[in-house]
């Protein structure tokens, strides 16, 4: 059940008690107890919104940035990752296979101060040994939702 | 001067009705903002797999016509698919046919079981196509009332008292449009016992197969001695969102499958090449999106049944297909006119069941295969309709 409630909240925050007790066959009071818990123990994190900024011309610059990090003894890269994600500009923060590390990205309102965050702030944390900064030209789709180029439905009004 | 030219056309076309929703639908692409519960597919567009699977095959040429009864390799994991999920054998050389949609199916069945004057029963209100389909292959449709108090199923007693020494088939559809029903295993256990006892045919139409909700399908061919005798029809329309692929299958004996595909053969020659593409990448690798699908139906089908219930359309709890259809009988109007009236006053489109059959009279048909948020607006539009007009 809590999973269930979990996917509709997941694709839209805003979904009533009582619509969600309707979609699941739960009673609300059981539904809000369910959410309530899920809460309080943190596997829902955030009611967040996803919004298009280039819509209210507030233009945002994104990059990701590719961390080689040289892994401390016991902690391994927690410590580092703890260093960086506790800056409010490294948005998402992840520990990957591969060539590099670390994968943060970093967002800020213009190219100058992503790059001026990543010389200063990310690049000289003890352990870093390296960083690849890419900018983000364009965002096609974020968190499932495609931004732009939505075709509407094409269909037939009335069929029998 | 305009002289009166003489018809042409065949006057065996005035016993089919013609289409009861052609004004509505003039009506409705007249005006703007209209919510429709009035269509007949799916909000989904064909999982991209599939539709990517079709288009890499136009890429790699393959534009031309296939076998008659079908690609093998469709045929082959079709027969796989019916082995799995209804423990069903069909030979896939001579027991599988893949049709132009279920519509196409139907059509073929008909035309090649009937002899004219045949009389084939059915449920009323059922589909639209069934009555014409039999009335085209020289048949008589025979309809038997179906009604709200037993959840619009039909009754094996009801059956078997229409059967005449002129009766060939019985045709049915569950889960059903427009009524959203589901007949359980026991019931239509029942209606076999009246086909094997009659030596009659059965068409099944299964294409809501997988749109079943807290209750399982029950495969017509999977009932004690009815796979020889029952014509399966069955198709990736609704499942898969394939409306527009236009490909159907009928699973049936030797002789019957060699009789549609005789017809098949010289009206269609084969179902189009790309739709059999995109249906084989949909048995292989589409499960997960059918559940999705069932699962965001389901979640709407609870919303619109309650909704309807609370503003004060009474409506049975349909567990297949995507319709519900409540009754507006506490209006007193027809269908119709709460139909129409409702789309001018209110900007809600939906489907007159009386379109569907007699007993279709005082209901109207609600499609919920559209986006909760577009559900929500319809049902608070139609409360404040039913609220001026409740007798």
């Amino acid at each position: 059940m809590i999973k269930e409630i979990l996917k509709i909240l997941e694709n839209d925050a805003r979904t009533t008690t009582k619509q969600i007790s309707t979609m699941t066959g739960t009673s609300s009071e059981e539904v809000a107890k369910i959410i309530k818990q899920a809460e309080k123990d943190q596997t829902i994190l955030k009611y967040k919104t996803i919004i298009n900024w280039d819509k209210v011309g507030e233009e945002q610059v994104g990059a990701f940035i590719e961390v080689r990090v040289a892994p401390q003894r016991d902690v391994g890269f927690d410590a580092i990752a703890e260093r960086i994600y506790r800056f409010p500009q490294a948005r998402s923060v992840y520990l990957l296979s591969g060539t590099y590390d670390l994968l943060v990205l970093v967002t800020g309102k213009t190219m100058h101060e992503v790059a001026d965050f990543v010389s200063q702030k990310l690049a000289p944390i003890e352990g870093v040994q390296g960083t690849v900064t890419h900018f983000m030209l364009k965002r096609y789709k974020e968190d499932s939702e495609i931004l732009e180029g939505r075709e509407g439905l094409r269909r037939q009004p009335v069929m029998l | 001067m305009s002289i009166k030219v003489p018809s042409v056309t065949s006057r065996r076309l005035n016993q089919i009705p013609s289409s009861g929703i052609r004004k509505f639908f003039d009506l409705i692409v007249s005006m703007e903002g209209v919510i429709s519960l009035g269509v007949g597919e799916p909000d989904f567009a064909t999982p991209w797999h599939i539709r990517e699977a079709a288009i890499y095959s136009l890429e790699k040429g393959y534009t031309m016509y296939t076998s008659n009864l079908g690609m093998p390799e469709l045929r082959r994991e079709l027969s796989r698919y019916l082995k799995d999920t209804y423990n069903l054998d069909y030979n896939f050389e001579s027991e599988l046919l893949i049709t132009v949609g279920v519509s196409e199916g139907l059509d073929l069945a008909t035309r090649a079981i009937l002899e004219p004057g045949d009389e084939v029963i059915m449920p009323d209100p059922c589909y639209s196509a069934y009555n014409p389909c039999v009335i085209l292959a020289g048949g008589i449709p025979i309809m038997v009332p179906t009604n709200e108090e037993n959840n619009f199923e039909l009754a094996a007693a009801d059956v078997e008292a229409r059967v005449t020494n002129k009766t060939k088939a019985i045709l049915i559809g569950y889960p059903a449009n427009p009524t959203g029903a589901v007949m359980s295993r026991d019931k239509l256990a029942q209606i076999a016992e009246v086909a094997r006892r009659h030596r009659l045919v059965v068409i099944s139409d299964e294409i809501y197969a997988r749109l079943v909700y807290s209750v399982e399908h029950t495969c017509f061919a999977t009932l004690p001695a009815m796979k020889e005798s029952t014509i399966l029809l069955g198709g990736f329309s609704k499942a898969y969102a394939m409306t527009g692929w236009r490909i159907g299958y009928a699973a049936a004996n030797k002789e019957v499958i060699a009789a549609m595909t005789k017809i098949h053969q010289y009206t269609i020659m084969s179902a189009p090449t790309m739709g059999q593409v995109a249906a084989i990448e949909a048995l292989k690798s589409g499960e997960d999106s059918v559940t999705e699908m069932v699962e965001e139906y389901n979640r709407r089908r609870l919303v619109i049944v309650q909704g309807l219930n609370d503003i004060g359309l009474p409506c049975f709890e349909p567990r297949g297909a995507f319709y519900a259809f409540p009754s507006i009988k506490g209006t007193g109007m027809t269908s119709e006119e709460f139909a129409e009236k409702l789309l001018i006053k209110e900007k809600v489109a939906v489907v007159p069941g009386s379109a569907f059959g007699q007993c279709g009279e005082g209901y109207i048909r609600c499609c919920y295969a559209t986006s909760l948020a577009e559900i929500e607006e319809a049902l608070s539009r139609m409360g404040r309709f039913v609220k001026k007009h409740k007798k």
